[in-house]
């Protein structure tokens, strides 16, 4: 089933009285409980279509129905409703949060502003939520500034999901981590992913990432998709230059016994 | 193997801060060798740079010798160039690229401002910056960010230092650029006879290039030896975890994929 259909979507940014195309004519689809990795160099736009498709930024043109809606033409109070089915999860996991708060509130306000369950039910459904991310519950008193990164970004998943969304729009949100947090998150991404059937759309500049959780795979330069596929594809036959040029960057582990210097 | 420095019982500890960000690190560094130094945030591999480098701040206290073969400890910028994360913070954006690249040349090598010049364009060619001639009068922000951090290694190099230590040199780079980077510092270390510290949290990046590595967490040495040594036998449970982690193409997906 459909559940993201993005048609020809464009953007364009003044900068430095420069006019700088981000989006030109992006067309893609997503369906239910699928991860779609979104792949390119800096620069080729993918940030930018995150944000358009969260409604962060306004598009210039093009149509996006998702969950059987003309979403680009919701507003106000309806689109502030309908934002519970889609959330977004960013890379900066310091910057995504108030470093006053303590982390009860920051899972608690999609539960409150999108009436997801009354107040008597909430602080129940935040223990659930810090314990499905792999945290006790006793972290719901404790500072967003006193968790270390690996456990904010578990909650800012668990705050992306608290809304029950239908699609969560990842950007970059295991590229600050450590190579041993960042596959437990990935683990507990694709877990939540077939316990919840939500759809991914995970963007990275990084394609062994979006190849470990991807079901398709796009890949995006000077603004444009260039290339989609199955994700074995596209990485083991990429027919685009972008495409091969981020394979090609993918730093394999060389074990090798014999002396470099020797050579 | 000529020892260029042999580190001994190195402890750093920053003001206001318990524990310490080094402690008790033994390390030798041979003379002509590509040593990477690799740990995830918070191993100390960063503070072990700067300290090699003497770029440590007044803050931090400092336990330990740095013994250095040649006697007198190098004096930054001269023998020991250094080339840092983000090369937007390294470079200024109101000279052009010639004069930050021939800055080095000129104060260390005694280069006249038209020696400098010619130095700074012979410099960029070597890092194969496109059109040096053209980026010689530009400025930083007209670069990508994969260029901007080849002006910076330039200008790294620039006064010939015998040591050029890189912390995460890649880390602010778009994908693309890392492999390229990687490869220019070890062609050019291997051309220079220069001695390379390649600090980095990724131990694939290093497995491609780095002679010898050595495994930091925590503030302390994990384990040290050749890069190959290492990675096929080793020694220490945490490097087994760092290189069980690693995931590349070739890693088999955590999703069941129709059709794969």
């Amino acid at each position: 089933m459909t559940l993201l259909d993005a048609r020809n979507l464009g953007k364009r940014y003044a900068s430095g009285g420069r006019d700088v195309g981000a989006l030109d004519g992006v067309s893609l689809t997503l369906c239910a409980g699928e991860t779609l990795g979104l792949a390119g160099a800096s620069g080729s736009g993918k940030s930018t279509l995150a944000r358009v498709l969260t409604r962060l930024v306004p598009a210039d043109g093009g149509t996006v129905r998702f969950d059987g809606e003309d979403w680009l033409g919701l507003s106000g109070s309806e689109l502030r409703r309908r934002r519970a089915k889609m959330q977004m999860v960013f890379p900066d996991v310091l910057g995504a949060f108030n470093p006053r708060a303590t982390v009860a509130p920051v899972i608690e306000d999609p539960l409150r502003i999108h009436g997801i369950l009354p107040k008597a039910g909430r602080g129940r459904e935040v223990a659930a939520l810090l314990d499905r991310v792999g945290l006790p519950a006793s972290y719901a008193a404790r500072s967003i500034r006193d968790v270390s990164g690996g456990q904010r970004q578990r909650i800012a998943i668990a705050r992306a999901i608290a809304s029950r969304p239908a699609l969560v729009v990842l950007d970059e949100a295991v590229s600050a981590l450590d190579v041993s947090l960042r596959e437990k998150i990935l683990e507990l991404l694709v877990a939540l992913q077939a316990e919840r059937g939500i759809a991914y759309l995970f963007v990275s500049h990084d394609l062994a990432v979006l190849a470990a959780v991807s079901h398709r795979i796009a890949i995006m330069d000077a603004g444009r998709i260039v290339e989609t596929g199955p994700a074995a594809g596209v990485i083991g036959n990429p027919q685009s230059a972008a495409a091969r040029a981020l394979v090609r960057a993918v730093p394999r582990l060389v074990i090798e016994q014999e002396d470099r210097n020797a050579v | 193997m000529t020892m260029l420095c042999a580190v001994r019982q190195l402890s750093v500890t920053y003001r206001g801060q318990a524990t310490p960000a080094l402690a008790g690190i033994d390390l030798d560094i041979h003379a002509g060798e590509r040593l990477a130094i690799i740990g995830e945030s918070g191993s100390g591999k960063s503070t072990f740079a700067r300290a090699l480098a003497g770029l440590l701040r007044g803050g931090a206290s400092v336990a330990g010798n740095l013994h250095w073969a040649a006697g007198d400890p190098p004096r930054a910028g001269r023998d020991i160039g250094f080339v840092f994360q983000d090369p937007s913070a390294s470079l200024t954006p109101v000279l052009t690229i010639g004069e930050q690249v021939a800055e080095g040349a000129r104060r260390h090598l005694g280069l006249s401002r038209k020696a400098g010049q010619a130095w700074a364009l012979a410099m960029l060619e070597r890092v194969r910056v496109p059109e040096p001639a053209k980026v010689l009068r530009g400025f930083p922000h007209q670069l990508s960010g994969g260029q901007r951090q080849r002006v910076a290694i330039a200008a790294a190099l620039a006064a010939r230092p015998g040591l050029l230590i890189a912390d995460e040199p890649t880390s602010a780079l778009d994908m693309v650029a890392p492999a390229e980077i990687v490869a220019l510092l070890g062609d050019l270390v291997r051309n220079a006879g220069m001695t390379l510290v390649f600090v980095t949290p990724d131990i694939a990046l290093a497995s491609g290039f780095a002679d010898r590595v050595a495994i930091f967490r925590d503030g302390r040495l994990v384990e040290t030896g050749a890069t190959g040594a290492v990675l096929a036998a080793p020694a220490a449970a945490y490097t087994a975890a760092l290189i069980a982690s690693h995931r590349d193409l070739a890693t088999p997906p955590l999703i069941r994929e129709a059709g794969r």
